[in-house]
Formats: C-alpha cells, sequence, structure tokens
C-alpha cells in the first residue's frame, strides 16, 4: 500500500494532465486564460507538496514563483493584451477537437508507456512524476501544434514549461539553479513574446500565425 | 609557462558582460562600433592565453579541458573577425535607414551578450549552466534576427523562437533525467550536475534513463544544430537578419549546439549498458546532408542557399562525430574549424553584395567578379571552399572523413559521397550565375571591410596546403579524446 503522501503528489501530477487535456479543446481565448491559470494553480499545489514531503523548503520558491507569476501575473496581463487587439474571438484550431483529443490520449498512453518501463529501477514517486511530467510536455507541445494563434501557442509553450518544473521538482534534491532559471526563461520568454505580440500587431493588425506564413522569403 | 593575475575563464565571461552593459548605454554609435571590436579583441586574446598559460583548476561552475578550449578560441575568433565585419556593416545600414540609432545600441549590447552566453555554454562544468547559457543565447538571437521588423523578420524569429524554445524544452528535460540517473550514485544535489564528477561515475548510471535523457538531448540540442528534420527555423532566421548574425549564427552558435551533443555522447560512451550514442548521430546528420543538398537546389536567396549549405555541413560534421574513432572525429574537428572560418567569410561576401545590389535575390545579381572584382573573387574562392575542392581546408577534412568511413563502413561512405557532390553541383551551378556574366544591377563601389574575409579564407587556404605539426597534434589529441 502506498502512503497517503504519495496518493496527495500523484493526484496533483495527475490532476497536471487532467487540466493540460482541457487545455486543448479550449476555443475561446478568455476561457483558455482561466484554464491556464487553473493550470498553474494545480502546479503550485503540486509543487509546494513536493517541497513538503522532501522536507526541501527551496521548493516553496518555485510553487510561490508559479503561483504569482504564472496563475496570476501573465493571465492578467496576457488578458489585457487580448482586450487591447481585440481579438476576443474563436480560435480555429487546425485539427478538430475529437482528434486532437485522441492524439492527446495517445501521447499520454505513449508517455507511461516509455517511461514506466525505462524508469522501473527508480523510486516510485519519482518515476510516476516524471511520466505525468512528460505527459504534460507533450500535451503542451500538441497544443503548439494545433494552434494557429500567437497567444495559444504562447500558453501552449507556458504549459509545456509547467511540466519541466514538475520534473524538476520530482528529482529529489536538484539544486536550486535550475528551478530558478526555469521561472527565469519563463519570464524573459514572455517578455519577448509580448514584444513579439505589439510587433505583429503593428505590422499585420492580426496576431493569426497564418498570416505570416504568406510572407515566406522564397515566393516573394 | 606564464601565469596570468586574475582568472582567464572568469575574464572571458566578465569581459563580454560588461560590454554588453556598458554598449547598452553609450549613444554615439561610432564609439560603440569601436567598443565592440576592441571588447571581442580582449575576449580573443584572453582565450589564445588559455592556450599557453597552465590551465585553471577544474571548478564547481567553470572548466576548461582539451576539448572546449577548440570551442572556445574558434567561438573568440569569429567573434572578433565579426565585429569587425559588422562595424563597416551597419554603418551602411544606418545610412540606408534600415537600423536606427536606438537599434545599435541594442544591437551591439545583444552582439556582447551572445558572445557572453556562448562563452559561459562552452566554460560551464555544470549541465545545468550550460543549459541555461545555451537558452539565453537562442533569446539574444531571436530579438537580433527580428530587428528589422519587416515582414519576413518577424516571421523568422517567430518561427526561431517557438522551435528553438521547444528544442531547448526538450533538452532540459533530456538534463533533468541526466540528474535522476546520477542521483543514485553521485548523492543529492549540485555534485550530480557537474559534468567533471558525472563523467568520473557515469558507468555506474542506470544506462536506461541514459538511453532515455540522450534521445531528449539529441532532439533538443540537435534542433539548435539544424539537423534535419528539425531544421525548419535556420533559414529563415539566417535569411532575415543582419549578415553580422549570420554569420554568428552559422560559424558559431550552431556549433556551441553541437558541443552540447558531443559532451552528452562521451557520457553515454562511458557507460557499457547504454546505446551507442554514434549511429544516431550519424543518422541524423546524413539525412541533414542529403536533405539539405537536395534544397540547394531550389533555392532563390543567396543568404538562405548558404544558409542550406549550414545544414549540409553540420549534418557532415555530426555524421563525423557519430562515426566516432580518432580519424573521423578529427576529420570532424577540422571540418567544424573549417566550416566556421569559410562560412563567416561568405556571409561578409554577401553581406556587402546585398548591400551594394540592394537585393538578395540570387537571379538579380550578375557578373560579381566583373563590377566588384575583390568581393566577386572572394565569394568564388569562399564558394569553391565551401563546396569541398581542392586545395582549401573543407576538401581536406572531407577527404579524410570519406576515406576513414571507406575504410570502416564502405556501404555509408556511398551516402555521403552522394550528398557531397550533389551540394557541390548545386552551389557551382548558382556561383556561375552570381559571379560571371554580364553585371546587373548597382555598379557603385563598396565600402567594404574586406580584411575579416580575406583573414578567413588565408586560413582556410592555408590549412588546405600545409597544417602546422602542432595543430595537427593538439587535434589528434582531442579526437582521441572524444573517442
Amino acid at each position: 500500500m502506498h502512503s497517503l503522501e504519495f496518493d496527495i503528489a500523484h493526484l496533483l501530477a495527475g490532476g497536471l494532465v487532467l487540466v493540460s487535456f482541457m487545455l486543448l479543446y479550449q476555443d475561446r481565448l478568455y476561457a483558455m486564460l482561466n484554464v491556464f491559470a487553473l493550470h498553474a494553480l494545480v502546479l503550485a499545489l503540486s509543487v509546494a507538496w513536493q517541497a513538503y514531503i522532501q522536507d526541501a523548503p527551496h521548493l516553496y520558491v518555485t510553487a510561490g514563483i508559479a503561483l504569482v507569476f504564472k496563475a496570476i501575473a501573465i493571465p492578467l496581463v496576457l488578458h489585457r493584451i487580448i482586450q487591447r487587439l481585440g481579438i476576443h474571438r474563436q480560435i480555429e484550431t487546425v485539427v478538430g477537437v475529437g482528434l486532437t483529443m485522441i492524439a492527446g490520449m495517445g501521447l499520454v498512453a505513449l508517455s507511461l508507456v516509455v517511461m514506466l518501463q525505462v524508469t522501473a529501477g527508480a523510486d516510485p514517486l519519482a518515476r510516476e512524476d516524471l511520466a505525468f511530467a512528460l505527459s504534460v510536455v507533450l500535451l503542451g507541445l500538441l497544443m503548439m501544434v494545433t494552434r494557429r494563434n500567437a497567444v495559444s501557442q504562447v500558453i501552449g509553450f507556458m504549459s509545456l514549461e509547467s511540466g519541466l518544473v514538475l520534473a524538476a521538482t520530482g528529482a529529489k534534491g536538484m539544486p536550486l539553479v535550475i528551478e530558478i532559471s526555469v521561472a527565469f526563461s519563463v519570464l524573459i520568454a514572455f517578455i519577448v513574446i509580448g514584444i513579439f505580440l505589439f510587433r505583429i500587431r503593428e505590422r499585420f493588425d492580426t496576431v493569426d500565425v497564418q498570416a505570416l506564413d504568406s510572407f515566406r522569403g522564397e515566393r516573394r | 609557462m606564464i601565469a596570468l593575475p586574475f582568472d582567464p575563464l572568469l575574464a572571458i565571461l566578465v569581459i563580454p558582460a560588461v560590454a554588453a552593459a556598458l554598449l547598452a548605454l553609450l549613444p554615439d554609435y561610432r564609439l560603440t562600433a569601436t567598443l565592440n571590436v576592441f571588447a571581442t579583441l580582449l575576449t580573443l586574446l584572453v582565450a589564445a592565453a588559455l592556450l599557453i598559460i597552465d590551465r585553471p583548476p577544474v571548478g564547481r561552475f567553470l572548466f576548461v579541458d582539451d576539448l572546449n578550449i577548440v570551442f572556445i578560441v574558434l567561438n573568440t575568433f569569429v567573434g572578433f573577425t565579426t565585429s569587425v565585419f559588422s562595424a563597416s556593416y551597419i554603418g551602411h545600414e544606418l545610412e540606408t535607414g534600415r537600423l536606427t540609432r536606438t537599434n545599435l545600441r541594442f544591437y551591439h549590447a545583444m552582439y556582447q551578450l551572445l558572445m557572453f552566453a556562448m562563452n559561459l555554454a562552452l566554460v560551464a562544468n555544470n549541465i545545468g549552466l550550460m543549459w541555461v547559457a545555451i537558452e539565453l543565447a537562442t533569446l539574444t538571437t531571436v530579438v537580433m534576427v527580428g530587428i528589422y521588423r519587416t515582414h519576413e523578420a518577424l516571421e523568422a524569429a517567430w518561427k526561431y523562437f517557438i522551435l528553438g524554445s521547444v528544442g531547448i524544452a526538450l533538452a532540459l528535460f533530456g538534463t533533468i533525467i541526466v540528474y535522476m540517473a546520477a542521483r543514485p550514485v553521485v548523492g543529492e544535489g549540485l555534485d550530480a550536475m557537474i559534468w567533471t564528477i558525472l563523467i568520473s561515475k557515469a558507468s555506474g548510471f542506470d544506462p536506461a534513463l541514459l538511453n532515455l535523457a540522450f534521445v531528449f538531448l539529441l532532439l533538443g540540442y540537435g534542433t539548435k544544430v539544424g539537423l534535419a528534420p528539425l531544421h525548419a527555423w535556420l533559414p529563415d532566421a539566417h535569411a532575415e537578419g543582419p549578415t553580422p548574425i549570420s554569420a554568428v549564427l552559422s560559424g558559431l552558435l550552431l556549433n556551441v549546439a553541437l558541443y552540447a551533443v558531443l559532451r552528452f555522447k562521451l557520457l553515454l560512451a562511458t557507460n557499457p549498458g547504454a546505446l551507442a550514442p554514434g549511429p544516431l548521430m550519424a543518422t541524423m546528420g546524413l539525412t541533414s546532408l542529403i536533405f539539405a543538398a537536395f534544397m540547394l537546389y531550389r533555392r532563390r536567396d543567396i543568404k538562405r542557399l548558404f544558409a542550406y549549405s549550414s545544414i549540409e555541413h553540420m549534418g557532415i560534421i555530426a555524421f563525423a562525430f557519430g562515426m566516432g574513432g580518432p580519424l573521423a572525429n578529427f576529420a570532424g574537428l577540422l571540418h567544424m574549424t573549417m566550416h566556421s572560418l569559410t562560412k563567416s567569410a561568405i556571409f561578409f561576401a554577401v553581406g556587402h553584395v546585398a548591400q551594394v545590389k540592394g537585393t538578395q535575390k540570387i537571379a538579380d545579381i550578375r557578373g560579381l567578379t566583373e563590377s566588384h572584382p575583390w568581393l566577386g573573387w572572394s565569394l568564388v574562392l569562399g564558394v569553391i571552399a565551401i563546396a569541398g575542392l581542392p586545395p582549401l581546408g573543407i576538401f581536406m577534412s572531407e577527404f579524410l572523413l570519406v576515406s576513414s568511413t571507406f575504410a570502416r563502413q564502405p556501404l555509408l561512405a556511398i551516402p555521403l559521397v552522394f550528398g557531397l557532390l550533389l551540394a557541390l553541383g548545386a552551389l557551382l551551378q548558382k556561383l556561375g550565375g552570381v559571379a560571371f556574366g554580364e553585371p546587373t544591377g548597382s555598379l557603385a563601389p563598396a565600402r567594404a571591410s574586406y580584411v575579416p574575409m580575406f583573414a578567413h579564407l588565408g586560413l582556410v587556404l592555408a590549412a588546405g596546403i600545409y597544417l602546422p605539426p602542432p595543430l595537427v597534434a593538439w587535434f589528434q589529441q582531442v579526437a582521441g579524446a572524444l573517442g
């Protein structure tokens, strides 16, 4: 029998995968932002729980960054950007919702099969955490591939980074350097993307990445 | 042996970092361009000093060994020559109004920041720190690619950003798995991320975890190397950014990413249970070579043409290191050095040509050897070098690689030679139109800085004719260490 600590860690990591699935089928930007905030909240809880059971106080910092930065600040800012750009319309997905969900399930199955087999020797908490983390990473990747809208690609990328944070915290005793750098890279990434969104808007009157594709240099 | 009064490893990081801060503050562009050259020269001198002084002791974060010193010296050298080229290039961009003075301050600061990030990635003794440095290098180049703010530049930067971030994310996942593999053996904490400790204990790691980690690392850093099928960002990023950045991207950043892959390849090689990393790299390298060789025929943009040629050459280098063994590794190292020098020289020439003619379209550039003999003949020499014709340096490394492949895996030599010949045909065909015939477009004399271009091509020519024995001994030693 597993202990209660294990079960709760499992529940939270599994919850993160579930919210990743919810992100996949959101077709309105505002709703997607709310789900992303939920995603970051579950991540923060999961990291905080890991900090508690590993007795690693520095992980609380990581949890705090996830909560303040990813669950509150980014959704608020993106909300304002969407408002200012006036693009709160439907998202065009490249593939249908059904197909995306099936692909997502396939990816989760794949990551479970791969991870659980490969890590047979590792301790059970870490290996299941890693399997969930890989699922979140792959789902984030899937979201980036199936979306055309720049804002939703950014959200896909950030959910992917959440998976990385989950993996890093599951690896017991991983130095703080990494967690802070992950948080920092998200910050920098966000600034860069923010600049880009405005520049794209400036030039194209749309944030639809497909519109950019028509400007391929070779077809001038 | 001479002892320096300061830590040279720290110096090659501190100089670019301080220069970046300074360049961001100073307004005058002539002064900043000179300062940029000066800072890169200083970094180069310190890096060259690393060759002759006693190696600093291995630290917990920074270290220098036989492998990374090759990369550091090459990196700082091309960084220096590119800054000389850049000084004359941006003067023209400022006149034509493609860049403003504010842009330029930003550009120079980012250039130094990129140098800092690449040097940090090379000297890092910590796989986490190395990852952070490569991420920083990616972000600085993303903003530089987008600096012209045209449709194409924005698209290129966006594509580069998305693909680069995904690559970097996969690499971080691989890094985390390496940590997990190391933890039971090395113990928790920082030690399990220090490269020198990892390599000494890698034989005890769980092979399955290492295998998994390497797949992620190869895909992740492989995206940055520009190996097919993960190369999609590379042609756009090269074509749309300022030309000095194309030169640095092709000549240096791709090498830095390859260096990261090589480090982890070494880690796997010391573990008897892990899969052999060589065949994976060789396959990706060969795929990139043949794919890029075919793509060369359909290019209409001159910078894109040479971007695809970079994919081709990174493929050859990855194949060489994938084959392994002293001879192939030697060929790989030599090829990497020669490619960096030649490709950046080509981009210097192409940058001036595009400025004079006002276009990057291959069809609109004709008869360069007649209208601009110096630029034209330099380009001809560069293309002959990059296509792998004798007597230049790349011929030498390609010859070594092909002969060692024939000796060990004759079947693999066939696609290798096929790819090389295919690329040769494409490059010569494109060169014929650009360099010879009736000149078109502007005939105005070019105000170019020829020195960096000639320096690079001269070195490549010299290496093709005569390789000094100390250099050969040095590369042989590194090739032996690479396994």
